[in-house]
């Protein structure tokens, strides 16, 4: 045996993660402790009911209406709760906002919690070790990384999420966008640009959601 | 504890590597580990602390090598283990043992709506005074606990300022372990990336960390 089977063997989790999950399931249910239909529901509900539209329309919201954002600053649960989100991973919400001289960052250096009410489930990146371990140290390299440069003189806000409270940002609104509906505000806004990672761009086609 | 998940200002970790039009869940085991840890929770055999400190607890190799969902998976058995829901035995051979099978899920379809919707708040509506007040000096504690800690490793000893109060909110460093909430108060701790990395971080950075009055002292 090679020490790579070897390693195999004696790991926690076999190489199969799929099979094991299948079995544990299985025994779960039969046991009476799980209702796989809950199992449907409970993805059904992170697959299509709750994502980054939700944020995207909280944002689009505050560019709008002076006194929803003066809200949002100020009690961000209460005032995403207005709009009909909330519940879990969002139990505690703040919102943090950028401008012309701050920009701001959300990480979790210790695990990846992520506001799952307006943005859903976090992407693979952000749970990444690499992400984990820079944005804290090196928030600008991070940041070119996303293709973002940021001048020396904007102040780089990073926000590690060590408690239960859960950030979001609020980016700036871009340019050439008076005339424009909050609906079609609302398409502008990009998951990256609500973590921080990126920034709305005008006329932009909506990123990964 | 002083564990790999406590990854703040670790080099070597690698690139980002970013995926355009990411899925939810990119296969479907990972989907339902995702829920049946949610589903399993809802028996409140444990809390959301120790579900943390499970996945701490996975050796560091392992920790790095495993995706998300794989940390899920070793965590929940673990717990469900620890807190008898399941023997090992039960879980290696998949077969229930005789008289072990409960009557109703915890969790049925028709709740899952309103689990989601009512979250599980980590304040607590108690009458505990603040230690420390806007805009005051603080220094994180040095300590290495090899328990569970919401402190991470690099504010520790640190100098920052109580940049706001957010209220009182159970204390995951004993909750975890199931020795109470010693509910406390939580502040953003605002510190200079200079005071965290040294002089030749950029000048005007900030880095701010939730940290509870049992993680500060007055500096």
């Amino acid at each position: 045996m090679t020490s790579r089977e070897s390693a195999h063997r004696h790991q926690t989790v076999p190489s199969d993660p799929a099979l094991r999950v299948k079995a544990l399931e299985s025994l779960l249910v039969e046991k009476g402790l799980v209702d796989p239909a809950a199992l449907d529901a409970l993805i059904d509900t992170y697959e299509h009911r709750i994502g980054p539209r939700n944020g995207a329309r909280v944002v689009a919201r505050a560019w709008c209406d002076p006194q929803f954002r003066q809200r949002l600053l100020s009690d961000a649960t209460a005032a995403i709760a207005e709009m009909g989100f909330g519940g879990l991973q969002g139990e505690h919400m703040v919102v943090v906002e950028n401008s012309a001289t701050v920009h701001n960052l959300v990480v979790c250096t210790l695990c990846s919690c992520y506001p799952w009410p307006v943005l859903g489930l976090p992407p693979i990146w952000y749970k990444s070790a690499a992400y984990r371990s820079r944005a804290v140290i090196d928030p600008r390299g991070v940041l070119r990384e996303f293709g973002l440069a940021l001048p020396e003189e904007v102040e780089i806000r990073v926000w590690d999420s060590t408690a239960e409270l859960r950030y979001v940002v609020l980016p700036e609104r871009p340019r050439g966008t008076d005339g424009m509906s909050e609906e079609a505000l609302a398409a502008l806004v990009t998951r990256d640009a609500m973590v921080g990672t990126a920034k709305v761009a005008a006329g932009e086609a909506p990123g990964p959601s | 504890m002083n564990g790999v998940h406590d990854l703040g200002g670790m080099h070597g970790m690698g690139p980002i590597e970013i995926e355009r039009s990411e899925p939810v869940f990119h296969e479907r085991w990972e989907g339902r580990i995702f829920a049946l840890n949610r589903a399993v929770g809802a028996w409140a055999r444990w809390n959301l602390d120790a579900s943390r400190h499970s996945r701490e607890l996975i050796p560091p190799a392992e920790y790095l090598r495993m995706s998300y969902y794989e940390r899920f998976l070793a965590g929940l058995i673990e717990l469900i283990v620890q807190h008898g829901l399941a023997s090992r035995a039960e879980i290696e051979s998949g077969l229930p043992a005789p008289g072990s099978l409960k009557p109703v899920p915890a969790l049925m379809a028709n709740g899952v709506a309103t689990f989601v919707a009512a979250g599980a708040p980590a304040s607590r509506d108690l009458p505990v005074r603040p230690r420390f007040r806007a805009g005051e000096r603080v220094r994180a504690r040095n300590i290495h606990p090899a328990t569970h800690t919401r402190l991470p490793r690099y504010a520790r000893g640190r100098i920052g300022a109580i940049e706001r109060d957010h209220g009182v909110f159970v204390f995951p460093d004993t909750n975890a372990h199931l020795r109470g909430e010693k509910a406390q108060h939580v502040y953003s701790v605002c510190f200079a990336a200079r005071e965290l990395w040294g002089s030749r971080a950029p000048e005007k950075d900030r880095v701010y960390v939730d940290l509870w009055d049992d993680h500060l002292e007055p500096a």
